[in-house]
Parts: structure tokens; sequence; C-alpha cells
């Protein structure tokens, strides 16, 4: 009978530390550059969005990205999602360039991502948003499902159904799992973002403003789940202009403005950036 | 902190809960009791050309032939669900798909057809269903890259191109057509053919069937990773891709499948008639399949199957009503539409524009027959009053589409399936 | 007299109660913020103001106006102006045409247009940079941008703010609050909802607290950043 093609979903119960999470393949040196920037440009017409940026992400980290408002950081997100093709410049994902594939393709490679803008399926519910992810290394099409006579059909249907509760539990809905995307409040939406994300079982999370339009409480539980999810394995790109979020959750940060990285380091180190406070920060303030 | 959300939500729910009591009613049956009323309903279905049941039956028109119509119709709508209601891709050129495959039976079976194969009609249609699919995937191949209304314009003009096609091809028959279609194999039991010109109930038996499988396969297409799929895309093309549904392979899969059934159909058609021409396959019909999978509700099985009943088989009764019938029919349907409208827009937000809205429209409606009565030189003489067929018909449909967009019975799947599937979640399995 | 007056305002989407009897004036010259959790029912109070949204029972005053049934468009013309959440800008037409669209309903357009672009463009430079690109290709805190330029360009008399922060850096939060302080000294009366509550009652002469539809608290910004159950709830200190 239909067997399982790859190894059963893990638990949130499992071993916490790099590489023991979701990425299908085991990472095997942590700290090596899971994802590699180099002289990355971006054209619009005349706008250069972004100017040969370049910078890694080391497996298992949390990279913070951030900068003022038009530098160019969803832009970058765009890039390395396969939304917007590079102009000139390579990313190069476990050391493999990704060229021009696909937006899907890159999906399945193991990145994975959320929008500043939440884009669920809003009339499907969680547990279906959450499906449409898992089904990305499945490969049953219509000939094994018309008439339910593939094996591979049964099999992929328990393993992608298993998945997504999972994930569900993961970010902490699954008392929503039935309810239709469009009705969930806005903090669980953002969530949902993050599960359907996990689903489709990437090495590198992208998120993109996860804390925009939450209140203070919310913040506070997504830094413990980014957290979380970096303690089990999975090397994260986060974009957010809440600097208690990024300074308290990320090991580096990368600073844009005009397309360009202006810094790179620790969080104390960007803090103190001169830069980076006159392009970004401000004055310091305790109320962001 | 969740207030608001959590009530609208529950509104919702209780709104899908509300529309799914007939469902629930049926589950909350007992199994013996339900699969005999299927039964029934099946034998029901089965038996209608011999029942010819007094108030359903068509007078003027073959009561048979317009059950094979309808369930012609019923596939169609069926076939261009999966395309528009399911992947959200409007395809106003279905009758393409139709007359392809009605146009395979010919020319491959025809005694008549210039390839001169004729092929017994077991072989002519899955020949039918293939060259249907690959026109669907050869017509989605570059057009499915546009969106839209682009995508609509394109497929309206392969509608138009292939009816031209076969006016100007001398395989296709031009414009005389072609005659002689075969038909389905089988004999009675004093050893005439079963399915001949003279008697259509065979083919309405055949018709059900496929309808049948059709809605079977339908069903597990949707509830599998590509009707998933096809949803995401409906939803969000860019974000489906992003999540990794290779979006062009799926909506290609979605216009073949929707072709393959659509060519089913056609070449169904073809053999009742036994003779087509380029005139069977006008484009007009394209937009009355649309208008049977609107109607019924874009999205669900059921629903596009009803549409599909209505749009093909009103028309064809009220062609021969007589005038006593027709005027009970009109004002019940006054009478359920105001009744429907006044239950459901009871809410606080209905203010005396509500209610005056729905004055003026129950008096159009009230004031329209005896003011087409009366002008007898427009409509003819009242003895074709079925000439209003038409135009009540498609007040019917502005109606519909101004009071219930989302179909009479709209895609509420998910909603609907929420108690069964709700079992399954694992009581305080969260945080 | 209060130039916007609210009285026992109810909000009903279908059968659901999103706001149940809220009350609240804003003084022409003000700035008074309306805060509370996702789902309390702030914007759909805004949305209610604007025209969006229809009133189930309940009355809206504008300048001694009774506009509760008012259309959205000429609540515009009467000088109530909204910068909606969620950047509902025009993303096939330019930076500088959906400027333009903001002064759409002010007949001296003509007169004031040159003079209120070059203000929307003096508060963001970024604007005048971009002022050809489609709208759409705007980042998402440039579209924020945007959309609060186009309220300005109305020149209203009252200026509906949906979360002006959203999705801005830091810096540009400051920039933001101190511009609402400086248009608001030359005259526009502003009712603002926020999420950051510490940099909306810090600004703010009166705020009213929303909580699952009904106000449940009031009293000047000061007073309330004072509040120790405030400070819990909204401020994210114990």
């Amino acid at each position: 009978m239909p067997r399982p093609e790859r190894p059963a979903p893990t638990g949130p119960e499992r071993p916490a530390g790099p590489g023991s999470g979701a990425p299908i393949r085991p990472t095997p040196d942590p700290g090596e550059p899971l994802l590699q920037i180099v002289d990355l440009t971006l054209r619009f017409g005349g706008v250069t969005a972004l100017d040969r940026v370049s910078f890694d992400i080391r497996r298992g980290e949390i990279l913070g990205l951030i900068g003022p408002n038009g530098a160019g950081k969803t832009t970058c997100f765009n890039a390395i999602t396969g939304v917007c093709p590079p102009t000139a410049g390579t990313i190069r994902f476990r050391g493999t360039s990704l060229g021009r594939r696909k937006k899907h393709q890159i999906t399945r490679l193991g990145i994975a991502r959320t929008f500043q803008n939440i884009r669920l399926f809003p009339e499907m519910t969680a547990l279906e948003n959450v499906m449409v992810g898992a089904d990305a290394h499945h490969r049953t099409s219509v000939p094994g499902a018309i008439f339910r006579l593939s094996p591979r059909h049964f099999a992929e249907e328990r393993v992608c159904r298993a998945i997504a509760m999972e994930m569900l539990d993961r970010v902490g809905i699954t008392e929503r799992a039935h309810q239709i995307a469009r009705n969930l409040p806005y903090g669980d939406q953002r969530r949902l973002e993050i599960a359907r994300a996990l689903a489709t079982r990437p090495a590198l999370l992208c998120l993109d403003e996860p804390a925009a339009g939450s209140n203070p409480a919310e913040k506070a539980s997504l830094l413990e789940l980014i957290r979380s999810l970096r303690d089990s394995g999975y090397t994260i790109l986060l974009i957010d202009h809440d600097m208690k979020l990024v300074m308290g959750v990320t090991d580096r940060i990368v600073v844009l403005e005009f397309g360009r990285k202006i810094a790179e380091g620790l969080p104390a180190e960007i803090r103190e950036n001169p830069a980076v406070v006159a392009a970004y920060l401000g004055v310091p303030d305790g109320s962001a | 902190m969740t207030g608001f959300v959590d009530r609208l939500r529950l509104a919702d729910e209780q709104r899908a809960a509300f529309a799914a009591w007939p469902r629930r009613w049926w589950a909350g049956l007992p199994r013996p009791v339900r699969l005999g009323a299927l039964v029934a309903f099946a034998a029901f279905l089965v038996a209608l050309p011999i029942l010819q049941p007094p108030v359903l039956t068509t007078t003027g028109t073959d009561f048979t032939g317009v059950l094979f119509t309808v369930g012609v119709y019923c596939l169609c709508a069926l076939g261009l669900n999966i395309v528009v209601g399911l992947a959200g891709l409007l395809d106003l050129g279905y009758i393409g798909f139709f007359a392809v495959g009605a146009y395979s039976v010919a020319v491959f079976g025809s005694p008549q057809s210039k390839l001169a194969t004729e092929y017994p009609w077991l072989v002519c249609i899955p020949i039918a269903i293939a060259i249907s699919m690959v026109s669907g995937a050869i017509l989605g191949g570059p057009t499915l890259r546009l969106r839209g209304d682009y995508l609509a314009i394109v497929t309206l003009g392969f509608g138009e191109i292939v009816r031209l096609t076969a006016v100007n091809s001398e395989v296709l028959g031009a414009a005389a057509g072609i005659p002689e279609v075969p038909r389905p194999p089988g004999e009675r039991a004093d050893g005439t053919r079963l399915f001949t010109i003279v008697d259509v109930t065979p083919f309405y038996w055949l018709v059900l069937a496929l309808i049948f499988l059709v809605v079977l396969a339908g069903a597990n297409l949707e509830r599998s990773r590509v009707g998933r799929a096809w949803v995401a895309i409906r939803e969000d093309e860019d974000v489906a891709q992003l999540m990794g549904v290779p979006t062009f392979r799926f909506k290609l899969w979605a216009f073949a499948m929707g072709a393959a059934v659509g060519g089913l159909s056609g070449a169904l058609f073809a053999s009742r008639q036994t003779f087509i021409n380029p005139e069977s396959f006008p484009v007009q019909t394209s937009l009355m399949f649309l208008a049977a999978v609107v109607i019924g509700g874009a999205g669900n099985k059921f629903g596009v199957v009803l549409g599909a009943v209505i749009v093909a088989y009103l028309p064809e009764r009220l062609r021969s009503i007589d005038d006593g019938l027709l005027v009970v029919w009109y004002v019940s349907l006054v009478l359920g539409l105001a009744t429907y409208l006044l239950l459901r827009r009871r809410g606080p937000r209905d203010g005396p524009r509500t209610y005056l809205r729905l004055g003026v429209v129950a008096g159009i409606l009230a004031a329209l027959p005896p003011l087409l009565l009366a002008m007898p030189e427009v409509f003819g003489s009242r003895g074709e009053i079925g000439q209003l067929r038409y135009l009540m018909f498609g007040l019917a449909l502005i109606v519909m589409s101004v009071f219930r967009p989302q179909g009479l019975i709209p895609s509420r799947r998910r909603a609907i399936e929420l108690e069964d599937r709700a079992k399954e979640v694992e009581p305080g399995a969260t945080s | 007299m209060a130039l916007l007056e609210i009285t026992d305002l109810s909000v009903h989407y279908g059968r659901v109660r999103a706001v149940h009897e809220v009350s609240l004036t804003v003084a022409e010259g003000e700035i008074v913020t309306l805060i509370g959790a996702n789902g309390a029912g702030k914007t759909t109070t805004m949305r209610a103001l604007s025209g969006l949204q229809p009133v189930s029972s309940g009355r809206i005053h504008f300048d001694g106006e009774d506009i509760t049934h008012l259309r959205a468009d000429l609540r515009v013309i009467r000088g109530i102006s909204q910068a909606p959440e969620g950047r509902g800008i025009f993303p096939g037409m330019s930076v500088r045409d959906n400027l333009d669209m903001g002064a759409y309903a002010r007949r001296d357009r003509h007169l004031t247009r040159a003079a209120d672009l070059e203000r929307v463009f003096t508060l963001f430079p970024r604007l005048k940079e971009r002022s050809r690109q489609a709208g759409g290709t705007l980042s998402g805190g440039e579209q924020q941008m945007l959309t609060i330029g186009r309220a300005l360009m109305a020149r209203p008399r009252l200026l509906l703010l949906d979360e002006p922060s959203m999705g801005l850096a830091p810096m540009l939060i400051g920039q933001i609050f101190e511009i609402l302080q400086e248009i608001n000294e030359q005259g526009t009366t502003i009712l603002l909802v926020e999420q950051n509550a510490h940099r909306a009652l810090s600004v703010a002469d009166r705020a009213y607290i929303l909580e699952t539809g009904s106000i449940v608290a009031t009293g000047t910004g000061s007073a309330l950043l004072d509040d120790p159950s405030v400070r819990a709830a909204y401020l994210g200190v114990a």
C-alpha cells in the first residue's frame, strides 16, 4: 500500500539546534553561507532599485534587512524569490546560482516568503492555505487524482495534511484550521502566512514586515515565534521597521539605503553606526 | 482583543450553516434512508422519458429530446466549471471545444466524410476527447500567459475560429456539414438498433451516466492537490506560484480537462443529431454555457448542474406553456423573490431606500407581462406567448445577477464541510 | 462648538455589530486619536465618517450639518478627507496624478494645486523624486506617504488618518508625527487612528480608547499615557 516518499514531518518537539529542523537536506556546516548575493543590481525603466548589493546569509542565522522606505528591501526579496529577475549580479543558493529559475522552482529549492501586505488565498480555509504550501514538493497531477488510482496520491494527501496541521500548530493557530482565511483576525492572518511558507519546507524563510500593524503583545509573541523557528534550524531573512523586534531577534543586520548597502554588522554595531542613525534610525526613541 | 472579527466569522459560519441546512438535514438521516432516497432519485431521473410527468413535460417539443439537450448542457457546465469556477480563467469560447468534439466524431466516423476512415463510434469517442484536449492545450499554450479580459477575448475568438474553419474546410464538410455521424453500438432484444434517430431515450440514459462519471472525476480532482492548486491560482496567481504551484502547467490542465468534457459533450450531441454543420455551433451558445455556470454558482458542481437545467430546460418549457399556467408561474416567481428578499434583507442597515428599491423591482416585474401582452403587434398574438420566453429568461438573469451574484448554490464547500471536518481536529492540540 | 460630533453611532456588517453606540467629538483645531486593539472597530468608525460604510443608527454632525447619510464624495467637498489604511492608491497612475486626484473635489484646484503640490513635496521629498513613476511601483512605505499626501491635497478641514505610521521607517515615523503637528498648527483638525499608541498619545490633545466596538476610556493624551491600565494594554509596558 501507499508508502510515504519522504520522511514523515517532524514534530515541533524535535530537538533544537541548527540543522535539526525542516530543511530537506541536513545542513552540514553551520555558519557557511546558505545564500550568497553578489553584486545584485535591479533596474526598472530608469530607476535603479538595487545597485551592486552583496551580502551572505549564513546557515542557521537570523539576518535583518533594514533601511528607509524605498531603499530596496522588498525588491531584494523579490529578486531572491524570482518575482523580479536581476538586471545584473548573481544569487547563489546552496552554492548554485538561481539563474533565471521560475518562482515555483525557487520555492522548491527551499526559499519561502511572506508578504508585506498580507496575501493569503482569502476564500480557502487556513488548512487549505497551508496545504497549498505543503503541496510544493508533491507530484500528483490530474492523471493520478482524477480516478484516485495512484497510491502516490493517497500518500501525498496524507503527508500534505499532516504537514499542514503541524505547521498550523507550530505558529499556534490550530483551532483556526477550518476557518476561511479572510475571516481570521489580523494577527492570525500574519501567522497563517508564516505557516504556509513553512509548509513548503524551506531552508531559508523570508519574512517581510511580519510585525506591521501589530500591537505590542502580538509583537512580543511574534518575537518568540521567530526565535523558536531559528532554534529548530530555519535560516531567516527578516525585514521590519520595528527596532525592538529587529534588534531583539537578529544575529546580524544589513542596512540598505537608495538601493545600496550602507552597513552590515551585529545589532549593537548597527545601532551605533552614524550612517545608519542618520539615514534610518534618527534620534533614539524608546517608543518604536 | 478578538472581538469584532470573531463575531464576523461567527456570523459567516452561521450563514454558512444556514445555507447548509439541507445538507445537514440530509447528513442527519440514517444511512439506509439516504441510500434509498438517492436510488429513488436516480431511478426517477432514469425513468423521466417513460414517465413523462404532466407538469414537467414539454408539449410541442419532444420531452426526451429536451432532456437530452439539458444533459448535454449539464456536461458542458461541469466542464466549463473547472475552467471558470475552479481555476478562475474566463473562457468565452467553450463552444469551440464542443464543436471540436462533434467534428472529430463526424470526420472519423461518418462514411460521408472525406477522410473515409469510418471508425466505429467506440473508437471515435476517445479520439474526440483526445483531440479536444489537445486543442485545449494548443489554445492554452500561448494564451494562458494572458490574464483576465485578454484571455476572455482570445477564447471568444477561438470559438469563432473553429466555426469558420469548419465553414471553409472541405474535409470538415464546409458549409454543407457532415451527415451520417455514427451512433453508439447496441441492439434491442429484437435485433433492432438501440440508438436511433427516432428514440432519444437511450441517448438520454447515456448522457446521464456520463454526467455521473464527470461529477465523480471532478469531485476527485477538487479534493486533491490539483483542485487546491486551481483554487489557489484563482485566488492569487502570483502567490500560488511563490508557494510552489507550477501555475502554467495547472492552468493548462484546467483548460485541457474543460476541453475534454466539452469535446465529449459535443461528440454525444453529434451522434444524436447524426448531422452537423457550422450552424450547429453559434458563438452565443458559449454564453449560455457560461450563464449556466454563473447562475448555478461558479465552483460548485451541483450548482452548475442546476444552472444548466435552468438555462436549457426553462426556455423549452416556457415555449409550450399555456396562458393560465404562465400566470401561475409568474406570480409564484414574483412572490418567491419578494419573500426571499424580505427575509434576507432584514438587517439593521435596512432603511426606507431598501424597501423603495424592492418596490420598484416588484412593480416592474408585475407590470411587465400585461404591458407586453397589450402590444400584440410587437410580440404576436396571445397564442405566441412562448415568444416571450427569452425575454423573461433574460429578466431572470438580470434579477439574479443583482440579488444573488454568487449563484443559486454558491461554492461554500469549505464552510459546508466544516462540520464534518471539525471532528478531525485534535481538541486541545493548540497552545 | 465641535467641528465633528458623533452621537450614538452604531455600524453593523450584516447582523454583526462592529461599532456600538460610539459618541465622540472633535473640536476645531484639535488632534484626537482613537486607539484600540485590532478589530476594536477603529477602522470601521473611520469608514463610517468618510461615508464608505453605511451607518445603522446614530448621527454624525460636521460643522453643524447632519452628514449621517451624505455621500462620500460630498463629504470630501465639505472638507473631510481620509488617508485610508491599506494604501488605497491608484497603481496605474503616476505619483503626481495620484496627488492631483486628492484635489479632485476642489473647485478652486487650479489656483491652489501648485502650492499644495509644493507643500506635499516639501513634506515628502521622496515623492518628488518619484513623481513621474506609476504609484504601483512605489515601495510600501512610499505608498503610505502618497496616501497621506493625497489626503492633504484636498486641503481638508478635518483629516482622517488610519494608521499613518504603518510600514514606515523609524525616522520617518518621527517625521510623520512632526508633520501632523505642523499641519495641525496650520489649522487642520486631525482624527488619528494608530497602533503606535505611544506616539499617538504624545501628539494628541485628547484620545478615545475603543474596545470591541465601544468606547471604554477617554481623556487627554498625557493623562492616558500615564494611566497604568492603558500602559499595560496598549503600550506594552508592564
